[in-house]
């Protein structure tokens, strides 16, 4: 289980845990898989070879309608809103050190689903993903500055959080209480957090902000290794502690925000992927946590589009009801 | 500051009655409209938030004493997620309609899912149980709220109602309400007040607790049985109150330190003083409409609860 | 050659200071054992040492150089703190932990040169821990655990080691490996050694320099056998005691007269 694998080249030295390596191999595979099926399957079925041909640009004309311009954006967005809230996940559990921290329990999520409810149910204005990226990022502001004090703790962090997601989320139940129902009705699918119709508008802004933030969190990943040993530890060993918090934690807040924008409030994915991932790699991963995440939300949604089309469960059910299960199975492993 | 929130809650409404004449609806009754407003909506929605307050700073009380948590609260078992699933599914499908009629269905829920959770949390032999049961009452949260939405994503008529029932509201509950918890609140309350000395001597750490001859985990599951009559009693009569639990024994621990035999009915009395209170404040901010005494809690809860724990000593459990 | 130095050093956390004033010069390649009662402020001077708390007045000098305007990694690179019980992350190896202090080493591009290997695999032997490297931290006894961090303070490959309380945890034997352990790095290794010690006759066997702190300040300093005596452990710990020649090592040795049981002593 301690296996490690060390690759150098030149001045350059990498080092994985083997365990860790192959399970992060394996989640990968398995989303490209997941991307291939959710491309593949649905009304109009396509062979996983043709959805291949196609993406390498080798399609029909009806193929490459069904596989560029709706089905893909929406496998894409699934398994970026994933990835990303797998990421914030482990952040917020790393950083402030607590097995229930993450970006719903501290309110980021509730902060930008607040704003986009009150945008669907009060106004007639088409800017929800703006309001819901505003929202969030009001919210990873306001926490941080109310729980600062010389410093940002982790215990008090969560605890600010808990006053902030609660004010948050009890705005959301009045505005729910305040409009027509209709109006509830749509600002309800946008919480519970649904892919229908996301098209490359939703990629886009996901797939920049993905590609740039998990990298810098990757680099900064060591540094979250070395904060688990408590901020004494890390910063005799040379880490600026609170300056590497406020980038890490800055950097869920805006995956957070991101997610939320594309798909609404899916909760449980950011909470649930980092345990599930630390438990098959047996260490702190990001990757095997964006993965999982990924894995999670890509199922969620193809067994949504076809357990009874034509309705589609929204992805927000599923991704609890699918993981809720394994991850009580892990629980009970564990002690054994 | 009791009996002042009481007076208050029976006097002032969207429509107002002089404290004189709310004493007088009792002792000369006269049949007037003030009168009956007073004896037949107000005494029973008083007595509910009574009862759902205390009811509510016991369990969270409680709670984070026996798991030695700060966050511990009502919520935490997946006890109002059960509840809110029960409702949902007594509007959606049995067609239930009326506020006092869901209370027995989420007096169910509560308790099928607490003892769900506690079935698989509490077998843990080794490590800390409070961390192992959080996770599961979670999860298991998650996994109903899921469900919950499953339905309410469908079923319009539903969420239509089911709207108001979620933020928490102790308006339109008539006598009945009451008395289908009292015994349920009561007999919780009971075994909060006899609990104050094991959990003194839990917070000292569980080895501590077993050397001082203290029996853990019979403790723990003689407070958590308390902790789901509770926190079960209050979903099931107001709905998913949020705050109150968590916030209310953190002020009752300033006050009257770290003893929990009194940490205990100090978080009885705020937590009703603070629920009639808000209600009252629910009725005057957007008068002649009502907010859910669920939404005032947090909106005034919230920044308290902020404040509390920007202090420079955070209290340590 | 690291130097270390207080000069004037006052800490606070918002009341009174802990720390009052505070001259100090640590010597290099020697051991320096910090002594007081307990809240005189001993460990809190160790932390305002390794820059982990900004002082309220005066400075604190690494090789010269005021320590809060080098970078962390500079510093780190320097000098090494080990914490009196510091926590680690569920599941954690001791390999891992160990692993952990190149941490000041490394680079994104440059994480497990072959220095890293070689300095993980000296710390884990050096500290008897290379048997248990592949167990859980959280698995392992309280000594061990120990051990294991040392590991990691010592895998940082400081020239300078500060450490509050190294002993604690650990039975007698245990204690005197560790200390035994740091002796040979300073007399082979040329490292530089500060500790913050309870026992103040460990602290006489293994310091070069002794360092009395009360009531914020530095009482006294220097060998242990010039300066340690009757009216030193009277003052330092408010305590009675006999201070005599130890039969072993010839270092000053304390015998507390107790106010009960010490009928013989009297006599």
């Amino acid at each position: 289980m301690s296996q490690r694998i060390t690759v150098r080249a030149g001045g350059v030295s990498l080092r994985f845990h083997a365990r860790s390596a192959a399970v992060t191999t394996a989640l990968f595979v398995a989303m490209l898989a997941g991307l291939v099926a959710s491309v593949a399957v649905g009304e109009f079925a396509i062979p996983p070879a043709d959805v291949v041909n196609t993406l390498v640009g080798a399609g029909d004309q009806a193929t490459n309608f069904v596989v560029l311009d709706l089905r893909l954006p929406r496998a894409l967005t699934g398994l970026l809103v994933g990835a990303a809230l797998g990421v914030a996940g482990a952040i917020f559990q790393d950083v402030t050190r607590n097995p229930l921290a993450s970006p719903d329990v501290v309110g980021i999520a509730s902060g930008g689903s607040l704003a986009a409810v009150a945008l669907i149910v009060f106004t007639e204005v088409e800017a929800v993903p703006l309001a819901a990226l505003a929202g969030s990022l009001t919210a990873g502001a306001l926490l941080y500055v109310l729980a600062w004090r010389g410093g940002v703790q982790g215990f008090r962090l969560v605890l600010v959080g808990i006053g902030v997601a609660a004010f948050a989320n009890a705005g959301i139940s009045y505005v729910l209480t305040r409009g027509r129902i209709f109006e509830v009705e749509t600002a309800y699918v946008w919480l519970v957090g649904s892919l229908n119709g996301r098209s490359w508008d939703q990629v886009w802004p996901l797939a920049v902000g993905v590609g740039v933030l998990v990298p810098v969190i990757l680099a900064l990943s060591r540094r979250v290794a070395v904060l688990g040993l408590g901020d004494d530890v890390a910063r005799s060993l040379g880490v600026g502690v609170e300056r590497s918090r406020l980038l890490l934690l800055g950097a869920a807040v805006l995956l957070t925000g991101l997610a939320v924008s594309a798909a609404g409030m899916v909760s449980f994915v950011a909470f649930v992927a980092p345990h599930i991932a630390r438990r098959l790699t047996r260490s702190t991963s990001m990757l095997a946590a964006a993965g999982c995440g990924a894995v999670l939300v890509l199922s969620a949604d193809l067994i949504g589009r076809t357990l009874s089309p034509p309705t589609e469960i929204p992805v927000g059910i599923l991704t609890s009801i699918i993981a809720a299960p394994y991850f009580l199975l892990l629980l009970r492993r564990a002690r054994a | 500051m009791l009996a002042f929130s009481v007076l208050a809650s029976l006097a002032i409404g969207s429509k107002s009655v002089p404290f004189a004449e709310v004493i007088r609806a009792f002792t000369a009754y006269d049949g007037s409209d003030a009168h009956a407003i007073v004896r037949d909506l107000r005494v029973p929605r008083t007595e509910v938030g009574l009862l759902v307050g205390a009811a509510l700073g016991a369990a969270g009380a409680l709670m984070q004493g026996a798991t030695r948590n700060a966050l511990a609260e009502p919520g935490i078992l997946g006890i109002n997620a059960g509840a809110s699933f029960a409702v949902v599914l007594a509007i959606s499908v049995l067609n239930v309609g009326s506020t006092p009629a869901y209370t027995g269905f989420a007096l169910a829920g509560a308790a099928i899912v607490a003892i769900a959770v506690f079935a698989l949390g509490a077998t843990t032999r080794k490590g800390p149980a409070g961390v192992t049961l959080a996770l599961a009452g979670s999860v298991m949260a998650a996994l109903l709220i899921a469900l919950t939405s499953a339905v309410l994503v469908f079923d319009a008529r539903t969420l239509d109602e089911f709207r108001f029932w979620i933020v928490g509201s102790i308006g339109g509950r008539d006598g009945s309400v009451a008395l289908t918890v009292l015994p349920v609140i009561a007999a919780g309350l009971v075994i909060a007040f006899a609990a104050g000395h094991s959990l003194n001597t839990l917070a000292l750490g569980d080895e501590v607790a077993r050397s001082l001859g203290q029996h853990v985990g019979r403790t723990r599951a003689a407070v958590s049985l308390g902790f789901v009559l509770l926190a079960g009693g209050a979903v099931a009569a107001a709905g998913p109150v949020a705050f109150v639990g968590l916030a209310v024994p953190h002020v009752a621990r300033i006050l009257a330190g770290p003893d929990y035999r009194w940490i205990v009915p100090y978080s009885v009395l705020l937590g009703a003083v603070l629920l009639l209170a808000a209600d009252v404040v629910g009725r005057v901010l957007v008068r002649p409409a009502e907010m859910g005494v669920g939404i005032v809690t947090v909106l005034v809860g919230a920044p308290f609860f902020v404040w509390l724990v920007r202090r420079p000593k955070l209290v340590a459990l | 050659m690291s130097s270390l130095e207080a000069r004037d050093l006052r800490v606070g956390y918002g009341g009174p200071d802990v720390v009052a004033g505070l001259d100090l010069v640590i010597r290099p390649e020697q051991i320096t054992a910090i002594v007081g009662a307990n809240g005189c402020g001993k460990s809190t001077l160790l932390r305002a040492l390794a820059r982990l708390i900004t002082p309220t007045g005066g400075s604190v000098l690494l090789d010269g150089q005021e320590i809060r305007t080098l970078s962390s990694k500079a510093v780190a690179k320097r000098l090494g703190l080990l914490p009196q019980s510091p926590t680690a992350p569920e599941n954690l190896t001791v390999e891992d932990l160990v692993a952990r202090g190149r941490y000041p080493h490394q680079g994104l591009f440059r994480q497990w040169s072959p220095t890293d290997e070689q300095a993980v695999e000296e710390a884990l032997a050096a500290t008897a821990t290379t048997d248990l490297r592949a167990r859980p931290l959280d698995e392992l006894s309280g000594g061990q655990r120990q051990r294991a961090w040392i590991a990691m303070a010592l895998a940082q490959q400081t020239e300078l080691l500060l450490l509050d309380e190294p002993t604690t945890y650990l039975d007698l034997a245990h204690q005197i490996d560790v200390l035994d352990l740091l002796d040979g790095l300073v007399a082979e290794r040329g490292r530089t050694v500060v500790m913050v010690l309870h026992d103040i006759n460990q602290a006489c066997r293994y310091a070069d320099q002794l360092v009395a702190v009360r009531d914020g300040r530095v009482h006294a300093a220097g060998a242990p056998g010039e300066i340690v005596d009757d009216r030193f452990i009277g003052d330092v710990f408010g305590l009675e005691a006999r201070v005599v020649e130890d039969p072993v090592t010839g270092t000053p040795l304390c015998l507390p007269i107790a106010q009960r049981r010490s009928t013989r002593c009297a006599s």
